[in-house]
């Protein structure tokens, strides 16, 4: 087997969209989990608003700044409708008001009746909507190697979507940076150990929470906007296992921490192509065919969920002490 | 145990307070000269039981108010009620003149009213100086938007980081400010809740036991850190099983048993009451009312648990 | 109806021993049990399979009346080039091309079965979108425009989608499998007159409720006594049907003895989760959000060890075609009967332990409060260890029963379920048994009416609205207590 050739693949992965677009999200969900303790379960729901807020309205004609705020806005209005009734309940609801939301989204997005809009299940093809994104880039065209990583300047998964998505990230992180040493990320910490503690401090906690869940869940739909520029809006690949990916991601790079969830990222899909494609090299094919090792990936990774769970539970940057405590 | 504590209060306003109870007549639901939290036919109950149903209540300012009761009698509920975590079936209450009946937590908290848990709620993964800075009311920084912007709020953390010291020093935590809360003793997690009810100088502190879970060796002193926060000015009722604490430092006792009010005045002519010791302690005559630790917590769950238990029977 | 648009598939045998796996699935106990019982069967699409230079664009094809249509021609038009690909006799057919791009899909309206046409001829042809290394599906549904949308024709497209078109979500083709499952094989039969119709859906709510119910009563008491939202119960639920499946087609042994071999099976897996995973963790003092981020590995590593093993295709449990019971004005299937039966027995039976016997009270003396329970001298953890076994054996048992009803099983089967349980449990009140089933009910009635305003791939999300408004209305649920704070 051709171990360069693999190694490329994981540097192309580890540092492409979907790594990109899962630390977005992963840093979104952060905010819910890491800061604020809301079990968020339908992250992917709002990755698959962005990315159909995004694609829908730069199909309809609307210029690429528009287009973005529009994806935020659904987002927001998301995270509102989500969190206006279930923040006030105890915490196991808001995980399955969010995940069954998050598929409600799914559902509808894929509709037969929504053909026209969606694309249904077949989703919008990226050629409809990426070329305002595309136009966006001061960079010429055509094919650009660096080091052993050979790709478009501009289009689909390019040069410019990863200079742009790194960039998100990089802000992304200086935001929960900011806030995480701000009276606001410490009434946030609060809620996360004991909300009626804080209530009886004087915080309306569910503006906090509120506040949160849309942040977060914002991060998330710019993560959509970036999944959907690499390939295309397909409501099927963006369901529940995409939030379990994020979750994985979160814990791998612990959880409170600022550069957890990239480094959990870039670590997660590199290791993914990592163990696949020695599989693919190592297995013969008539043992085990490439269809059966996608899948294995994944068994691997839920197999690390929970080892990571009962082993190192505070993830590569979390601080072990912090953790050591329980509440 | 312990020692009597010296309550010669130096604050004129507790001197007149006190002066101004000992013409109220020792009756249930009896009006305070100046009373600073009044309830009204507050009543919540719980799968048909009435945990609480108090017909008319008042809490006199400037004093120490104790709230006692065996176990079940609703003494947690009714903080729970007064405070806004809570809702009651019916019932008003006015805290400071104002209404509260219906008021979130949050803002009960806001207009002066702070309480402390019968668990504590100490802010385990936060640093113990992080949970004071917690306690500070109307704090810019609090905003999601000023957040990003340090200096909005950094002239005001300093002065919230300078409150907290100070208040971590009288409360002898100063050098555990940068410990997580959660490596903190139970009692010094205790002080730690009392100290940053404080950073919003409230009006009327609640504390629900205080000494449940404090080792002997700090009662002394938390017993100390109450009475000093009457002598400056901070009104405080609190629910305790401990009659020592009880009798030695409160101005004034209201006895609840099964929800109601059944007895007030002070605490020597209370406790020494027949009907309070026989509603209070059942059969159980050859216990010691100053000692009350017996009394477990699990029995008050059992009780209520019991409860709810018939009414799901009943329910099906 | 659905037993019949599944009999015809084609399956490849591939028999396999797991002799390669154990190294990779360390800490997943599970394996063992899937592995004992599990000699897939499961059926590929035709021979075409993508690796990283090639994709597979494929579909499957089904009549209105939801047997595989043979024969029919597609042709393929893309970057790599002009391709053909026919249906086999189990409606399958696939293109490999070498080269990513759009292709575009047209189905020869000549070649297809007499009588039947295309129910949109609009969507004819279709544009796909190929990436190497996946298996794009373009997927026709055969019809009459103007009819209710039949299942056989989403039952068609769950299979293309089944195939995975994606890397990211291989569970992805949960809403396929979704508007698979439902009652839709039993509300078809009474497309007829209006109030029939609706008699007919409300009795296939009834019917799916009462399956759900007992599907979800072990998540239900699960969450009662340890606090946990087990998210891997759909794969458990998953892995009853799969043991039904591989002791009824592949071992040759009669439904009843496999419906209690999947029982079992379920508990053995209960026991083996308990002990290995879920106990030492509670020991430790692990909290409940830790707790069920583990389950949520679990899920993810079940639903794709299913897929490994026994592929995506849908798994009918019973071959033959199950005859049609006239119950007045309704009609149910032998099957459906059958299930109804065992579910509302195991069910009566559940209730009568948790009521009348020492187990089920001390269960429920657990659920109230658990150092209270361990205070008047109740094992609280062998209480939770039973709790954990009978659990997994009713939601084996449920998955057994609702894969009769619906004539198939899948890998996904369970997982699509999922959140339809979590939905009534939710609905009557987490921790509250009897609540749980008459969420389950609720939920079960909202999926089959909702059929009769809402198109047919919608039924799943209305529940789920249904309990979001629900919520709004009534946090704790329809017999949920509320909690005490303080």
């Amino acid at each position: 087997m051709d171990f360069a050739s693999l190694l490329t693949d994981v540097l192309r992965e580890a540092t492409g969209p979907t790594a990109i677009a899962y630390a977005l999200a992963a840093i979104g969900l952060n905010i819910h989990f890491g800061l604020t303790g809301l079990i968020n379960m339908g992250q992917a729901g709002f990755m698959l608003l962005g990315a159909y807020g995004f694609a829908i309205s730069t199909i309809a004609g609307l210029p690429l700044v528009v287009a973005f705020l529009i994806a935020i806005g659904c987002a927001v209005v998301f995270a509102l409708i989500l969190g206006l009734p279930t923040l006030k309940l105890r915490g196991d609801y808001l995980a399955i008001v969010t995940i069954a939301a998050a598929e409600i989204i799914r559902f509808i997005g894929r509709s037969v009746g929504l053909n026209d809009l969606t694309g249904g299940s077949q989703g919008l093809l990226g050629n409809q909507f990426k070329y305002s994104f595309e136009g966006a880039s001061p960079f010429a065209d055509g094919l650009v190697a660096i080091g052993p990583i050979s790709l478009q300047m501009n289009a689909s998964n390019s040069w410019w979507l990863r200079i742009v998505g790194w960039g998100l990230v990089a802000l992304a992180c200086l935001i929960v940076f900011l806030l995480l040493r701000s009276p606001w990320g410490r009434v946030l910490k609060g809620i996360r150990e004991d909300e009626d503690a804080v209530r009886a401090l004087g915080k309306n906690v569910y503006t906090f929470k509120l506040q949160s869940l849309v942040l977060g869940g914002v991060f998330g739909a710019v993560g959509g906007i970036v999944i959907s520029l690499a390939s295309s809006v397909q409501p099927d690949s963006l369901g529940r296992p995409v939030t379990f990916n994020t979750w994985t991601i979160l814990l791998l790079g612990g959880a409170a921490t600022v550069f957890g969830p990239v480094l959990g990222s870039i670590l997660f899909w590199a290791a993914l192509v990592l163990v696949r494609g020695l599989m693919r090299g190592l297995i013969p094919p008539d043992v085990l065919s490439s269809t059966e090792i996608e899948p294995l990936g994944f068994v691997l990774v839920g197999i690390t969920l929970v080892l990571l769970i009962v082993f190192r539970p505070q993830g590569i940057l979390g601080d072990k002490k912090e953790l050591a405590i329980n509440g | 145990m312990a020692e009597p504590i010296v309550t010669d209060a130096v604050n004129p306003d507790v001197v007149a307070a006190r002066d101004a109870l000992r013409g109220v007549a020792h009756t249930p639901g009896v009006a305070k000269p100046t009373p600073l939290l009044v309830a009204d036919g507050v009543r919540r109950t719980f799968g048909g039981v009435n945990a609480v149903d108090v017909e008319h209540l008042e809490v006199q300012s400037n004093v120490i108010t104790a709230l006692i009761g065996p176990n079940g009698a609703g003494k947690t509920t009714f903080f729970n009620l007064m405070t806004g975590f809570d809702r009651p079936d019916a019932g008003s209450w006015t805290f400071d003149g104002k209404s509260l009946a219906g008021v979130p937590a949050s803002r009960v908290s806001k207009s002066g009213m702070v309480r402390t848990f019968q668990l504590t709620k100490a802010l385990s993964r936060m640093t113990v100086l992080e949970n004071m800075r917690l306690g500070a009311r109307d704090q810019v920084g609090e905003g999601m938007g000023a957040a990003l912007l340090r200096p909005l709020w950094r002239k005001q953390e300093k002065e919230v980081t300078e409150k907290a010291r100070d208040l971590l020093a009288r409360f002898k935590l100063d050098t555990k400010e940068s410990d997580f809360a959660g490596s903190l003793s139970g009692g010094q997690r205790k002080l730690l809740e009392m100290a940053r009810a404080l950073m919003s100088d409230p009006t009327l502190v609640m504390l629900d036991e205080p000494m449940a879970g404090v080792n002997p060796a700090l009662t002394q002193s938390l017993l100390g850190h109450i009475t000093a926060l009457r002598d400056s000015g901070t009104s405080v009722l609190f629910v305790e099983h401990d009659m020592h604490m009880v009798r030695h430092i409160s101005d004034w006792v209201v006895v609840m048993a099964e929800g109601k009010v059944v007895a007030e005045g002070p605490p020597k002519e209370v406790m020494d009451d027949q009907a309070v010791i026989d509603a209070y302690l059942g059969s159980h005559h050859d216990t010691d009312l100053g000692d009350d630790s017996l009394l477990e917590e699990e029995s008050v769950i059992s009780a209520e648990a019991m409860a709810e238990l018939e009414a799901e029977e009943e329910a099906k | 109806m659905l037993e019949t648009a599944h009999r015809a598939a084609s399956r490849r045998h591939r028999r396999r021993g797991l002799g390669l796996l154990p190294g990779l699935l360390l800490g997943l106990l599970l394996t063992a049990v899937v592995g004992l019982v599990a000699v897939p069967a499961g059926a590929a699409p035709a021979a075409c399979s993508p690796d990283a230079a090639t994709a597979c664009i494929q579909g499957t094809l089904r009549t209105s009346a939801g047997e595989p249509a043979v024969g029919v021609t597609f042709d393929v038009e893309g970057p790599a080039g002009t391709f053909q690909g026919v249906t086999n006799d189990a409606g399958q057919w696939s293109v490999a091309v070498t080269e990513a791009g759009e292709y575009t899909v047209t189905l020869d309206e000549t070649t297809l079965p007499a009588g039947e046409s295309l129910r949109d001829p609009a969507a004819n042809p279709k544009t796909v979108q190929a990436d190497l290394g996946r298996r794009p599906g373009a997927l026709f549904a055969l019809g009459d425009p103007a009819a209710a949308p039949a299942p056989s024709a989403s039952a068609s497209s769950s299979d293309g989608a089944g195939s995975g078109d994606s890397p990211e979500s291989p569970a992805a083709p949960e809403a396929g499998a979704a508007s698979e499952g439902g009652a839709s094989g039993e509300s078809a039969a009474a497309e007829g007159s209006g109030n029939n119709r609706i008699l007919q859906l409300v009795v296939s709510g009834l019917v799916f409720g009462l399956l759900l119910a007992l599907a979800s009563v072990g998540a239900n008491l699960i969450y009662g006594t340890t606090g946990l939202s087990n998210f891997a119960h759909g794969d458990l639920v998953t892995l009853g049907g799969l043991i039904a499946f591989t002791a009824v087609r592949t071992w040759g042994l009669p439904l009843w003895s496999a419906i209690i071999i999947a029982t079992a099976g379920g508990m053995v897996a209960g026991w083996l989760l308990d002990a290995g995973i879920f106990a030492p963790l509670r020991r430790r003092g692990v909290g409940v959000t830790q707790q069920l981020i583990v389950t949520i590995g679990l899920a993810l590593s079940m639903i794709n060890l299913y897929l490994v093993l026994y592929g995506a295709s849908p798994l009918p449990i019973v071959s033959s075609i199950s005859e049609r019971i006239d119950l007045g004005p309704v009609s149910l299937s032998q099957q459906t009967i059958l299930s109804v039966v065992i579910a509302g027995v195991v069910l009566a039976a559940v209730a009568l332990v948790l009521q009348r016997t020492r187990i089920g009270r001390a269960t429920r003396a657990v659920s109230d409060n658990p150092p209270l329970a361990a205070a008047s001298g109740i094992k609280v953890a062998s209480i939770i260890r039973g709790v954990w076994v009978s659990s997994a054996g009713l939601a084996s048992l449920g998955g057994v029963l609702m894969g009769l009803y619906l004539g198939s099983t899948r890998f996904n089967f369970g997982s699509v379920l999922l959140l339809l349980m979590f939905a009534a449990i939710t609905l009557g009140g987490l921790g509250s048994p009897l609540g749980g089933l008459l969420g389950a009910l609720v939920i079960g009635l909202v999926v089959e009416l909702s059929t009769l305003v809402l198109p047919n791939d919608l039924r799943y999300a209305s529940a789920l609205v249904i309990l979001i408004v629900v919520l709004l209305v009534r946090p704790q649920g329809i017999l949920g207590r509320a909690q005490r704070i303080g």
